[in-house]
């Protein structure tokens, strides 16, 4: 009988066990995920978190880790979460970029445009009140600069 | 990182102005600032504050390039010429043949969007052709 009932309790002891964990990491898991920003992915064993997937920057990186301590029943967090490279500055090619260029200068008979290595050379005259358009018309063309020599009147 | 701090009060302006895709590089001398405005008066607002930074925009150190987001379901755009007509064009550029025009202040109709500078459009006189998309502002 004494042994029946140790073993009885055993079982009911390694049930609880089990019960008592395996859904807690899941819900850890589910709980720690819904505070994270997107392009985080949480995974979590025996309390243990791991972070994995790309921020923007460091303090990103940094609160989505403060997030993950914060969740009470966390034992410890891995960080591996990466940093996302930026993309490099994409420049015109000297064609397309004269002969959009041309096209956004067309309406300013005064300015004189000029492109070489995807800098936009401005020269001649302009009104102050068009000056701010010309701009946003050339800088929506990719250019790697606009060097504005242009005499505001 | 001078540049980035020349330029604070315009990407602050640009974030707190909730811009979209806001990206801000600097790549040989240059900063580089990109990004998605809700609409018109936002770009302009921050256009200002560049002009405030670095007056008549003659530094050469910036390209500041923020468009205003169109939502695909727009149909209608408003001519916004300072005060002279529009040239509908045959083909995407000042070298095609003008083979229509566009009222200031006249609602046309939007046919395709696809290429970021030139939209073709029609007129309600049936008129079809691209206009330089610099010129339209779509109307929600």
């Amino acid at each position: 009988m004494k042994t029946t009932k140790f073993l009885m309790s055993m079982v009911i002891a390694t049930t609880l066990f089990f019960v008592g964990c395996k859904p807690k990491d899941a819900d850890l898991q589910a709980a720690i995920q819904a505070k994270e920003a997107a392009g985080i992915t949480v995974a979590v064993a025996k309390g243990d978190v791991t972070l994995t997937g790309e921020v923007a920057d460091d303090a990103a990186k940094v609160k989505a880790e403060e997030i993950a301590k914060a969740e009470k029943g966390v034992k410890s967090v891995i960080n591996s979460l990466t940093i996302e490279q930026e993309k490099p500055v994409v420049i015109a090619e000297d064609p397309i970029l004269t002969k959009n260029v041309a096209d956004a200068t067309k309406d300013f008979p005064t300015v004189k445009a000029e492109v070489k290595d995807g800098v936009v050379l401005l020269t001649g005259e302009i009104k102050k009140a068009s000056l701010i358009t010309l701009m946003q018309h050339l800088s929506a063309l990719k250019p790697k600069k606009i060097d504005n020599k242009l005499t505001v009147k | 990182m001078a540049l980035e701090d020349k330029y604070k009060a315009l990407t602050d302006a640009a974030t707190a102005a909730g811009i979209t895709d806001l990206a801000v590089r600097e790549q040989d001398g240059i900063l580089y600032i990109d990004g998605t405005a809700a609409d018109g008066a936002t770009k302009d607002h921050l256009w200002e504050v560049y002009n405030e930074i670095d007056p008549n925009f003659t530094s050469g150190d910036l390209v500041l390039n923020v468009n205003v987001s169109i939502d695909a379901a727009v149909t209608h755009a408003k001519v916004i010429t300072q005060s002279s007509n529009l040239n509908i064009r045959k083909g995407p550029g000042t070298d095609q043949p003008i083979v229509g025009k566009a009222a200031h202040d006249e609602i046309i109709t939007l046919v395709n969007r696809s290429n970021d500078l030139w939209w073709l459009v029609r007129t309600k006189d049936g008129e079809e052709g691209y206009c330089y998309a610099q010129y339209l502002e779509a109307q929600a």
